[in-house]
């Protein structure tokens, strides 16, 4: 179902009973139809502000609006509006998934015939149909994600909740949720808010990407926006004979200022952008200076986030990660 | 010698589990008693049924066989720790690190037992307490206590093997219900004389009966079967202590 | 409207049967547990059935009623330890983002303890009239057994799923068990009342309503039909169910805690 609203939040912060303040004051915007990636590492808050937007669990402070309505106020409403798959592949392992389904639509409320369409049409897209009636605990975890999936889009929803999706899949599983995920919103217009550690997820998949560190919003934007922000892309050359070093900086010079480098090669930041390397290239062969190695790097999303907190986003994960289940444990001791 | 060695360290790791951890604790000490307050409490009507002739009264009666259960049980705790130490991998480590591997079921026995004697001093003191009559000497006494002992060492090395062999807390029914059947199959509320039927017949054969009666009788200060009783204590000590060691062999097998 | 939560409601109790029967050990446990035990204690017990004012002369009669209150516990552990599950696998949190109402979980839950309960106490009806026990109620009394082992069993169940629901814990569910233990083997389960020399031991019989339960199943077996025995039992009965299913529809909505 085609997404009007997005989803809204304002100032959202929640503070734990004995504990730590996971989300303090998000603000975000996200258009309806849009892919929107939530970066950060464990610990950051990604999975809390998630359980706060599906109404799981109530804000400490701040607002938040989903598909146009309330998430505390609103609650019934906006649970009608989307679907989630969250942190653990909440599954049932003595039911078989075809049973699953059968479950969720029942709790849908919808008729034997429409049930038993749905279903039908869920387990063939995401390639289930040979496995529906086997249990649930014989399947691969790559299995699990997609049924967990299937479970979230049984009433159409116009906005989807991915928490982590791919963590723990082999490429190919990962690869399939990704192209379904693309599909339905820009087939179906549904708008899907996505929290990932993976910085290729959020490059492959997000329209934008708010990257998210202690709890708050530390930079946010298109991909290539935020990569542009920190810094144009940068070409590395070894020369095969280490004495050509300095006519390597020389040549390299023209297309813009060195930077570092490793010790037996040169490096600059170019000027205009990647469009250069074909003239690099052109000039160094110009110059009859032979190569062992030539590279461009790209600013990643860990440059990002590296420049706007100071660590790298891989092996940044809080040491005092609480996951969703001990979240809400926590709130309701 | 290393066999010591490694028993000790063992032992030492099993009961200091055991003793900082009421959740193993209290459940060890707690049932024994309990049984004896239901049973000797609840049933003390029984010993006024015709031709029940135990001269201390039904407390005495019933203390016996709680203390047989609490040994028993007791092997079947530390049983329930092995298993647990397989599914864990400490187990793993510790037949990686033991010199001697046989020192490292003498030490799970040995915890065994110390755990057993505490639950042993604070029943027998409740029983006292609550007014339980003493009719045996030292001597009898020390034949009833052995006698539990052997039963502790029996159960453990039962309970050991079975977990050794399966190396998994799965295991738990399998070592309890074994050594249920034999405790309850056995004259519990009535001396043997006034069972009836299929359980006549099935007390009458169970090793342990000779056991309980046993014991009553030195309780009561009048021994009998002492013989048989401890022949069957030290042969079921010796043969799981075979299939103790078997299933430690098991258990090397499999890595 | 309502068609939708009685879909709800049908569904979860269905559920709650599969799982059941999927997890055999949990059919065959608390079916066969309770027959052993009856088996060694009347066989053990029978001579108690010689004391004087001692109701009946069978002991199998006599404790007949105990499988009723153990099946009862079992599936209850059983049932607050799938809750629990549930609970700790997020699945809970699946069903919270359905238009699901609370009610309808519990109900379910307890729909499957219903038909569990209703197995159990024809199993242990039936090994009871095949070892030559006769139910001095006839069939009428039958029924009436049945009703009442549901219903405590519903009442059981519900105090399991609070439990689950309190703590979402499978192992502060299993931790009970010693809890409903005691307060079985504290009650008049081995033995009459009056019949009970130690007079602590009687006054806790006494103040246990697990007591009542027994007593009143019992009365229909060895008796026939006890007015007294029967309004006391289906008095506890109702009474325990009440407060447990409230105690646990408030722990419900803590747990889902939804907006």
């Amino acid at each position: 179902m085609t997404d009007r609203h997005g989803i809204e939040a304002q100032g959202l912060v929640r503070v734990f009973k004995k504990g730590p303040r996971a989300v303090d004051g998000i603000d975000l915007r996200v258009e309806p139809g849009e892919i929107y990636g939530f970066l950060g590492p464990n610990g950051a808050g990604k999975s809390t502000t998630v359980l706060m937007l599906v109404t799981l669990l109530p804000p400490t402070e701040g607002s938040a609006r989903v598909a146009g309505y309330d998430v505390v106020s609103e609650g019934p409403h906006v649970r009608a509006s989307i679907g989630a798959a969250l942190q653990e592949a909440a599954l049932d392992p003595l039911l078989t998934g075809r049973e699953h389904l059968r479950l969720q639509t029942t709790m849908h409320g919808m008729s034997a015939a429409d049930r038993k369409q749905r279903s039908g049409e869920l387990l063939e897209r995401v390639g289930l149909t040979q496995a529906a009636d086997r249990k649930v605990r014989t399947y691969s975890g790559g299995m699990k994600r997609r049924l967990d999936l299937a479970l979230a889009l049984v009433h159409s929803p116009s906005i989807l909740f991915l928490d982590e999706p791919t963590t723990g899949l082999d490429i190919q599983s990962r690869l399939a949720l990704w192209a379904e995920v693309e599909r339905l919103a820009r087939d179906e217009g549904v708008t899907v808010f996505l929290t990932t550690q993976y910085l290729e997820e959020a490059d492959a998949l997000a329209d934008r990407v708010g990257i998210i560190d202690h709890g708050k919003i530390v930079a946010e934007g298109s991909p290539a926006e935020l990569k542009a922000q920190v810094g144009r892309p940068t070409v590395e050359v070894v020369p095969a004979d280490r004495e050509e070093r300095d006519r390597a900086a020389a040549i390299l010079a023209r297309f813009g200022e060195p930077c570092g480098s490793a010790a037996e090669g040169v490096a600059v930041r170019l000027r205009s952008g990647e469009a250069d390397l074909a003239e690099i290239v052109r000039a160094l062969d110009a110059e009859n200076l032979k190569v062992e190695h030539l590279q461009l790097h790209q600013p990643s999303l860990d440059d990002v986030f590296l420049a706007k907190t100071g660590r790298s986003l891989e092996g940044a994960g809080d040491e005092e990660e609480v996951t969703p289940a001990a979240e809400l444990a926590l709130d309701r001791a | 010698m290393r066999a010591l060695a490694v028993a000790r360290g063992v032992a030492w790791r099993t009961l200091h589990n055991v003793f900082t951890n009421p959740s193993l604790l209290i459940p060890s000490l707690v049932f024994p008693l309990f049984f004896f307050v239901a049973f000797a409490g609840g049933l003390s009507q029984v010993d006024n049924v015709p031709g029940f002739d135990f001269p201390l009264g039904y407390t005495a009666f019933q203390f016996v066989f709680v203390l047989l259960q609490s040994a028993a049980f007791g092997g079947v705790f530390t049983g329930f720790g092995i298993a647990r130490d397989f599914e864990t991998g400490f187990a793993r480590r510790l037949l990686l690190a033991a010199p001697n591997r046989t020192g490292i079921v003498l030490g799970y026995g040995g915890a065994a037992l110390v755990r057993w004697l505490v639950t042993a001093a604070v029943l027998t003191i409740v029983a006292l307490l609550v007014g339980m009559t003493v009719g045996g000497d030292g001597i009898d006494l020390l034949g009833l206590y052995t006698l539990a002992l052997l039963v502790n060492i029996a159960a453990v090395l039962w309970a050991a093997g079975v977990a050794m062999r399966l190396r998994t807390m799965q295991a738990g029914p399998v070592m309890q219900m074994p050594v249920f059947l034999v405790l309850f199959f056995a004259p519990v509320y009535v001396p043997l004389s006034l069972l009836q039927g299929w359980i006549h017949g099935l007390a009458t054969v169970n090793p342990l009966t000779r056991v309980l009666e046993a014991g009553r009788g030195f309780l009561a200060g009048s021994p009998t079967e002492v013989g048989v009783a401890f022949a069957v204590a030290l042969g079921l000590a010796a043969l799981f202590s075979l299939w103790a060691l078997r299933g430690l062999r098991s258990a090397e097998a499999a890595g | 409207m309502s068609n939708v939560f009685a879909g709800q409601v049908l569904t979860l109790a269905q559920r709650s049967v599969v799982r059941t029967v999927r997890q055999p050990a949990n059919i065959v446990f608390p079916l066969v547990f309770p027959l052993l035990l009856l088996a060694v204690n009347a066989g053990g017990l029978d001579a108690a059935t010689r004391l004087p004012g001692f109701p009946t002369n069978s002991f199998v009669a006599f404790a007949l009623a105990i499988p009723f209150i153990q099946g009862a516990l079992f599936a209850t552990m059983n049932a607050g330890t799938d809750l629990a599950r549930d609970i700790q696998t997020g699945f809970l949190n699946r069903l919270a983002l359905t238009p699901m109402r609370g009610i309808a979980l519990l109900t379910g839950q307890l729909g499957g303890i219903v038909a569990m309960g209703v197995i159990q106490s024809l199993v242990y009806l039936g090994v009871g009239l095949a070892v030559g026990v006769r139910l001095e109620s006839g069939p009428a009394g039958a029924l009436v057994l049945i009703v009442l082992a549901v219903l405590i069993s519903i009442g059981f169940g519900a105090l399991g799923a609070f439990a689950a629901l309190r703590t979402g814990s499978g192992e502060a569910v299993q931790s009970l068990f010693p809890v409903f233990f005691v307060f079985l083997f504290l009650s008049s389960m081995a033995m009459p009342r009056n019949l009970i020399e130690i007079d602590w031991f009687r006054a806790v019989a006494t103040a246990n309503p697990v007591s009542y339960l027994i007593e009143a199943i019992r009365s229909l077996i060895i008796v026939g039909w006890d007015e007294e025995a029967l309004a006391l039992g289906f008095g506890f009965a109702f009474a325990i169910t009440v407060v447990a299913v409230a105690l646990a529809s408030m722990a419900l909505r803590t747990r889902l805690a939804r907006s």
